[in-house]
């Protein structure tokens, strides 16, 4: 096949391009120029987007023997995943910018430019496991339960990963890492990349402030609707936050108080107790079923409703046109937000839980 | 392999590798006194004589440097500062649209660091500087000027200026006119007194010499600045110890690169036309930038297109897939193809100045060359063209 391998210029990419090769493929690595300043050096090598992540991902690439370009995408992705990421904040939800980059830039983007250019699949150091079989996509959780990246990748369409090719979804990090060294990779010793790449400094409430100016609003207690203090904007808050509320009166129980609920419109931020905060159904809608196959009938299943942690086993039921899911948890779940994906996965220890599909939560009760 | 990137960098002539190995087994500092740096500096001095010959300048006038880049820094802003510490009201500069970022950079760093004021020579559609252009800017008030740079050729489209006419125009103002000559040289005759510019720039490996080693030849009653201070090599101009195995190759290439001239235009000329006609009838639509291709005032070995359709740098990784490696004319360090600034300023738009490709020949291309590039081409726009520029606007169809 030809293979179009998107190298970040981490060890991840480099290494999953590397047994692309290895594998018999006709393989070319493309680095996604990503930020609107390509000038910008980040120090530390984190993130995906500085020159010095290039120049790695040149120099892997040049290791590995195969063509090497770098390709801008600034102008999408500023549209389809900054701009959406501060949309959705200041509508109140929690967005996942990971998730929309898969889903618009790496896996739409990116692989349609690959498909009109001649290339079969585009190659990622994703950590989940991915396999076709008479053209029906199954996509599994990582062998490696730390670095499980199956639930950014579940709200791709069957079409986008009948196309995708993840060689690490079977593999443990330091064991890439380690194969790194061993194939002579300077990034082996590199540092994970965390946190959002197009917000450096990690300060994400700073980010959005500088974005949307301030949007003042009142701090509301749920139950007694009594006004507890002033806030410069919902975009500071996710459901389920306890620190920085900055309300200086306890509750009359003595409890910490979370974040439970975001009206953008009226600025109003509710909070209240973290029984208040338990949530036992979730109602998700834009559903995707990897196999094509919506549920049918009450499924057993576990739900994940963040990138790291969030589980809980689950019934589900899926409406007649496959596109609303309801989900109703066995055990309860907090901090959990419109927004966020929720993905539905049939356990499995032995060859990893497989994704049953994804939806986009709309509300939950 | 096909080559078609000749522009970009060319083989080092034979005569030339030669020289450098020769010089490179023999010790000797140029500025040292005994016997060996005497031969070292024999070497040097006899290079810059043939250097000097080659390009109708006195030997005086030529000035070793590290290549076209730093040639071009001493030359802008060397001038510059002379000719503001003469006269402190000097502080502007005339600067063509289209020249190398090695001016470019050059003048916009003097604007932000040391208060230089720019004024920008408009360029015909066909990347020309028109005298009457160079001409109306000096009417404008010619008092506060410290120079003007323009390009001999443009390494994009190349298209060739009219340098001494150009230099006319300077010369009833008094105002220096510095030349970026880097692929003029060994392209079409070159003559520094002839020409009647104060500075000109000229690279080893633009004429088959090695990298890294190049000249300004430097009028003697235009002072500049250095940029690097030190031994006071150069006429302290430029302090360096020289490099005598670079220079000694360098030199052997002007002489070898000037002397072969003619023959090698003519045949180069006739390949690039070939390519032309190649180019046209794959893709009817392709658009020829700079000049006519029957124009004299074109270099002889390049060719550069629009492909309306296209994103030049997926034409460049298809074609480099089949063995065609050519050039979009222009990269940054990020490696992102940016929209050409040559084109932009040539009045094309972003996504023109985006789908454009340079083809270039020289001395070892050959009719194969041609034959490749007709082979693959239709294949590869087709393709580039169904890639369209996806990826860098969102699909409006979209629901």
């Amino acid at each position: 096949m030809r293979v179009l391998a998107a190298m970040s210029g981490g060890v991840d990419s480099a290494v999953a391009a590397a047994r692309a090769v290895e594998a018999g493929h006709d393989v070319t690595g493309v680095h996604l120029a990503l930020s609107a300043k390509p000038g910008t050096l980040r120090t530390g090598a984190r993130g995906c987007c500085t020159i010095e992540d290039s120049r790695d991902a040149r120099r892997a690439a040049d290791i590995l023997g195969i063509p090497f370009y770098v390709w801008d995408f600034a102008e999408r992705f500023t549209e389809e995943v900054v701009e959406t990421f501060v949309g959705e904040y200041a509508a109140g939800r929690t967005p996942n910018p990971c998730v929309t980059c898969n889903e618009k830039i790496k896996f739409e983007a990116l692989l349609e430019k690959a498909i009109a250019l001649g290339f079969d699949a585009v190659c990622t150091g994703h950590y989940a496991r991915l396999s076709v079989v008479d053209g029906v996509p199954e996509l599994r959780r990582s062998a490696d339960d730390h670095k499980d990246q199956s639930y950014v990748l579940a709200s791709l369409t069957p079409e986008q990963l009948r196309h995708a090719m993840f060689p690490l979804g079977s593999s443990r990090k330091p064991d890439v890492r380690e194969e790194a060294a061993e194939r002579g990779l300077a990034v082996a010793e590199k540092p994970d990349s965390h946190d959002i790449c197009f917000i450096p400094d990690g300060d994400t409430k700073k980010f959005l402030e500088n974005r949307l100016g301030e949007r003042p609003g009142d701090l509301v207690d749920a139950e007694t609707g009594a006004v507890l203090g002033r806030h410069t904007g919902v975009h500071g808050f996710t459901v389920g936050q306890r620190k920085g509320l900055g309300i200086d009166a306890p509750a009359a129980d003595g409890k910490p108080r979370y974040v439970l609920s975001l009206e953008p419109v009226s600025g109003t931020v509710k909070v209240g107790s973290s029984q208040e905060l338990s949530v036992s159904t979730i109602d998700a809608d834009r559903a995707i079923w990897p196999s094509e196959q919506p549920l049918t009938g009450p499924t057993e299943c576990v739900v994940q409703v963040r990138a790291h942690g969030g589980m809980a086993p689950a019934v589900a039921e899926v409406d007649s046109d496959g596109d609303a899911v309801r989900m109703s948890l066995r055990e309860p779940l907090t901090g959990v937000a419109p927004g966020q994906v929720a993905v539905l996965y049939s356990p499995d220890a032995e060859a990893g839980d497989v994704v049953l599909g994804s939806a986009k939560i709309s509300a939950t009760a | 392999m096909t080559y078609l990137d000749h522009a970009a960098t060319t083989p080092m002539l034979p005569d030339a590798i030669a020289a450098m190995s020769d010089a490179m087994s023999t010790v000797g500092n140029a500025s040292s006194l005994h016997s060996s740096g005497r031969r070292a500096r024999r070497v040097a001095e006899e290079a810059r004589e043939v250097v000097a010959e080659a390009l109708d300048a006195r030997p005086s006038e030529v000035i070793f440097t590290g290549g076209g880049t730093e040639s071009d820094n001493l030359a802008v802003k060397g001038t510059f500062w002379a000719r503001r510490d003469a006269d402190p009201a000097r502080r502007r500069i005339l600067v063509s649209a289209v020249e190398h970022h090695a001016v470019l950079d050059a003048v916009h760093w003097l604007a932000d660091h040391e208060g230089a004021e720019l004024t920008w020579l408009e360029v015909d559609d066909h990347g020309r500087v028109r005298p009457e252009m160079l001409r109306a800017a000096f009417e404008q008030g010619h008092s506060d000027i410290a120079l003007a740079t323009v390009m001999w050729a443009n390494n994009e489209v190349g298209t060739v200026n009219p340098i001494a006419e150009l230099a006319a125009v300077c010369a009833e103002y008094d105002v220096p006119l510095h030349t970026d000559a880097v692929q003029a040289v060994g392209g079409v005759e070159v003559g520094f007194a002839a020409s009647g510019t104060q500075a000109l720039t000229l690279t080893g490996h633009k004429i088959g010499g090695p990298y890294g080693v190049g000249a300004l030849l430097l009028d003697r009653s235009t002072p500049a600045v250095p940029l690097l201070h030190g031994g006071g090599q150069e006429r302290e101009v430029r302090s360096g110890t020289l490099d005598v195995p670079g220079i000694h190759a360098f030199a052997t290439a002007v002489r070898v690169a000037v002397e072969h001239r003619r023959e090698v235009a003519e045949r180069t000329v006739k390949l690039r036309d070939e390519l032309i006609t190649a180019v046209r009838s794959a893709v009817p639509d392709a658009v020829l930038n700079g000049l006519p291709a029957d124009s004299a005032d074109r270099l002889p070995g390049i060719a550069h297109f629009t492909f309306p359709g296209c994103a030049g740098d997926s034409l460049l990784m298809l074609l480099d897939a089949k063995g065609i490696e050519c050039s979009t004319g222009s990269a940054c360090t990020a490696g992102v193809a940016e929209p050409s600034h040559v084109l932009t300023a040539m009045g094309a738009d972003a996504s023109a100045a985006r789908g454009s490709l340079r083809f270039s020949l020289g001395h070892t291309s050959t009719q194969d060359d041609v034959d490749a590039l007709a082979r693959e081409l239709r294949g590869a726009v087709d393709r580039a063209r169904q890639a369209g520029l996806a990826g860098m606007r969102k699909q409006k169809q979209e629901a």
